[in-house]
């Protein structure tokens, strides 16, 4: 029996290995699903070491936790869940063939990105100016200094951790965008699109949690 | 010059036209290839680099330890070289050989693909391989880690004057690698087999395959955030582990163990998938029991994620979560005991021959039984607390790597090497080989039973005068061990000159990978297979008579 | 070729998504003692959800896909449980002094 084949204005699309533009497309989807398992573990070790020392320490992790600026973290919150729907509204313009609209939409979606970063730079900047970054600068006039400096270095690790994936999910849309202003993409095939989306939408995720998890612990 | 006498079965003794080594040829088509097969070939040659080093360092220790005094390297030194020992070994060859080499090479064949899933991606992980192993060599010439390949806290992260940072980057890279293979090949196995080639009609080299892709998916990103947490506290000066700041340096094991218990089983679980292979194959039956094998592959790949606590059994863990751990750790011995009963229960009554591959499996089966059975000693908590850091645990880790995974991979590497290659390698030099291996090993490796009962310490370079008589055991073990892997080295590079063509399937095996030429077209089929039947497809009976060598 | 989605469920799952931020934003100010954790891990799970399910459109795909995305939260789970079975248990056996 012959090798399957794909009807020829699709079989353009399709890479040597996969049999028709369907098994190709599922296969993204999956192995893009797989990665994100991957990167809720690589999350995980930081979420398991404040889940410990929250319970160890918790007084002080709801004293250090107020010293955090809810307003940018909110509107930083905010920003992201909006930036995710104008990447499920890019990922349908693909579908649709609607070329500058998907080119606007990942470049909307990038720029939310960035107001993103930005803010949380300036947050980043309150933290070093008011020393509360670990190391020989710290300073804590409150109780268990030590332990307050704990919580700031998981702080600054897991909003570090997540600005890194931010910055390259940033970096990846704005290669779509240059790919699909060049016409890279079509209705029958956008699975960059789609597997980018949702690599997006995962670091939304991840921030959905840290956001209650450093800046609402307790009670304001 | 003829090879040794092998009956030669296969009336077309030739190779294929153009096949996947000379359709392009030159150094760039090696270096962006996308062709599985090639992959596996440019693994190979980058894990045997990592071997010898990793063995050299090995040699060291092990003349060191002739006499009871420190008399060969200081103690400094001797930290270093057991640290590039382990690093290199599990990290460097072991995680990646039968996965990255035989897994890479055979897979896609297996279940009658053109290729894996993400070839490009394939490529991108070998040079994440690469320039990981690029970073622990750098660290290596700079002078080396001494924190041995655990890298605990509070000494990797306080108080170690050694190259820490670097070497533990270049296992994060590799690690990164490794998440990458895991991921193609789940999503090969699940999307691209071959039509009528269902779940259960897979050979369970796939089945094993795939529970090792799980492992490494899931448990490698945490083995990169804790040492990536590691290295940040070691160059900021602060950190998690910290008990200064009230953090738990415990906490670094949890975390570690978390990936490095399963980790051991990355490493069995594909050897364990070619003994299948080969068991069947060399006493031409059925594998008895295959739903069994298979689902104690899945069984071992998720029950090993509960057990890591064993290894901080004296850490000052909790002793309650110390019996959970160690009730946990005896239910994993389960799947693999009856992974033993199933291929033991095969060669009954089948039609049995000793070849090169045949005796790898079945030096595989005795050691890989010792090793497992010395586990469950270790897994009960108050023997541990007598055994644990000391030689004991050495011999229990090595009869399952080296007895069982470095025998699996050779087994293997032997069975396919006719596929990759189209020649046959020298039978009677591959019989003395596995022989020695086996003697060698063996050699080695009991007397550190008996050293670690009687309380010799791992990680000394001197030791009291009494345990010299096993040390020097130990040693001469080691260095017939060390012939019995230089054998094939070099009659496997010989081969590819003179040796026999081998054709399609000089073994008579089933398997679609069988069903190619030797070596196989860069497409691996010509027409895509249509899958009938269930695998192993062997008859004892009507094979009583086939000869597949004489000697 | 996939499903279309009608552009006003990812508008309304936008608005529901801001709607319990602010729902967790302002029971912060609220003293609910432990419970505080508990609501801000309800509210943030139940976020997570809805932007797997409409977002990233595991609504409607195949059980394989819906495994690969619990697979992950399961493993962390097992990770922080076994963990935490050390630590809240340390205190169990007395110290001898």
């Amino acid at each position: 029996m012959p090798i399957l084949t794909s009807p020829p204005s699709e079989s353009a699309l399709v890479a040597e290995q996969f049999d028709d533009i369907e098994q190709q497309r599922d296969a993204a989807k999956l192995g893009m699903w797989i990665f994100l398992a991957s990167e809720v573990l690589f999350f995980g070790g930081l979420f398991l070491s404040y889940t410990i020392y929250r319970f160890t320490y918790g007084h002080v992790f709801m004293e250090t936790s107020r010293r955090l600026d809810v307003v940018l973290g909110g509107t930083n919150t905010a920003v992201l869940l909006v930036s995710s729907l104008l990447m499920a509204f890019a990922v349908r313009a693909a579908q649709l063939d609607q070329r500058r609209a998907l080119v606007r939409l990942l470049l909307g979606t990038a720029l939310l990105g960035c107001v993103f970063m930005s803010i949380k730079m300036v947050e980043y900047h309150k933290d070093y100016v008011e020393h509360l970054v670990p190391g020989t600068h710290f300073e804590w006039t409150g109780a268990d200094p030590s332990n307050a400096e704990l919580f700031f270095w998981i702080y600054f690790a897991m909003t570090g951790l997540h600005a890194i994936h931010v910055t390259v999910g940033i970096g990846v849309l704005l290669v779509l965008a240059l790919l699909a202003s060049r016409g890279k993409f079509s209705g029958g095939n956008y699975n960059a699109i789609e597997i980018g989306g949702l690599y997006w939408h995962f670091v939304d995720v991840v921030w959905v949690f840290l956001f209650p998890l450093l800046y609402l612990v307790g009670h304001r | 010059m003829k090879s040794a006498t092998e009956v030669d079965l296969q009336t077309e003794g030739q190779m294929a036209r153009t096949h996947y080594l000379n359709v392009d040829l030159g150094v760039k088509s090696w270096l962006l290839t996308t062709d599985h097969k090639r992959i596996g070939i440019l693994y190979l040659c980058t894990i045997l680099i990592f071997f010898v080093i990793a063995s050299v360092a090995a040699a060291l220790m092990r003349l060191e330890l002739l006499t009871p005094q420190g008399d060969l390297v200081t103690s400094e030194t001797y930290n270093k070289l057991f640290t590039v020992h382990g690093v290199l070994m599990v990290w460097f060859f072991l995680i990646p050989s039968i996965p990255a080499v035989l897994g890479n090479f055979v897979l896609p064949m297996m279940i009658g693909a053109r290729d894996v899933a993400f070839p490009k991606l394939n490529l991108f992980s070998w040079y994440l391989f690469v320039a990981g192993g690029a970073l622990a060599l750098w660290s290596l010439i700079r002078g080396g880690v001494d924190t041995g390949w655990t890298f605990y806290t509070p000494y990797s992260t306080t108080y170690a004057n050694s190259h820490v940072i670097s070497m533990a980057a270049g296992v994060f890279v590799a690690g990164f690698s490794s998440i990458i293979t895991g991921m193609n090949f789940m999503t090969t196995t699940h999307q691209m087999r071959a039509p009528g080639l269902t779940w259960f009609r897979l050979p369970l080299f796939v089945w094993s395959l795939y529970a090792t892709s799980l492992i490494l998916v899931l448990a490698t990103p945490v083995l990169a955030i804790t040492l990536a947490l590691m290295s940040v506290e070691r160059f900021w000066g602060v950190g998690i582990f910290d008990p200064k700041l009230g953090g738990d340096p415990v906490l670094f094991q949890h975390l570690f163990w978390f990936y490095s218990h399963p980790a051991v089983y990355i490493m069995i679980l594909p050897g364990m998938g070619v003994i299948s292979e080969l068991i069947t194959c060399f006493s031409r039956k059925q594998i008895f029991g295959y739903g069994f094998v298979a689902a104690a592959s899945m069984a071992i790949a998720i029950l090993g994620f509960v057990v890591w606590g064993h290894h901080m059994f004296v850490s000052s863990q909790s002793v309650y979560a110390g019996m959970v751990f160690s009730i946990l750790s005896f239910l994993v011995a389960i799947p693999s005991a009856i992974k033993v009963f199933n291929w033991t229960a095969t060669l009954h009554k089948g039609s049995i021959s000793f070849q090169t591959p045949m005796l790898y499996a079945l030096g595989f089966i005795g050691l890989f039984t010792i090793g497992g059975m010395t586990g469950l000693f270790l897994a009960t908590l108050a023997v541990d607390v007598h055994v644990h850091d000391s030689y004991f645990v050495i011999a229990h880790f090595h009869y399952i790597m080296v007895g069982g995974m470095v025998m699996a991979f050779m087994g293997g590497l032997h069975y396919w090497w006719p596929k990759i290659t189209g020649r046959l390698y020298p039978e009677f030099a591959g019989k003395l080989a596995a022989m020695i291996t086996f003697i060698g090993f063996n050699l080695t490796f009991f007397p550190q039973f008996i050293l670690g009962y009687l309380g010799m310490p791992r990680r000394y370079h001197a030791y009291p005068p009494e345990f010299q008589l096993f040390n020097v055991l130990s040693t001469a073990g080691a260095s017939i061990l060390g012939i019995g892997y230089l054998l094939p080295l070099i009659y496997f590079l010989w081969s590819l000159k003179f040796g026999r063509l081998a054709g399609p399937n000089p073994w008579r095996a089933t398997g679609l990978e069988w069903q190619t030429a030797s070596p196989p077209l860069k497409h691996n089929f010509k027409e895509t297979p249509i899958v009938t039947g269930k695998p192993y497809a062997y008859s004892a009976q009507e094979d009583a008579d086939l000869n597949l060598a004489t000697v | 070729m996939e499903k279309v989605v009608d552009p006003r469920i990812y508008v309304r799952t936008c608005a529901a998504l801001l709607v319990l931020l602010g729902l967790t934003w302002a029971i912060a100010y609220v003293d609910l003692g432990p419970f505080n954790l508990i609501v801000a891990l309800a509210v943030a799970i139940t976020k997570a959800l809805i932007i797997a399910l409409f977002f990233m459109h595991i609504k409607g795909s195949s059980r394989l896909l819906h495994l690969a995305a619990v697979a992950g939260l399961m493993w962390l789970l097992i990770l922080v449980s076994l963990t935490l079975s050390d630590y809240f248990t340390r205190g169990w056996v007395p110290l001898n002094h």
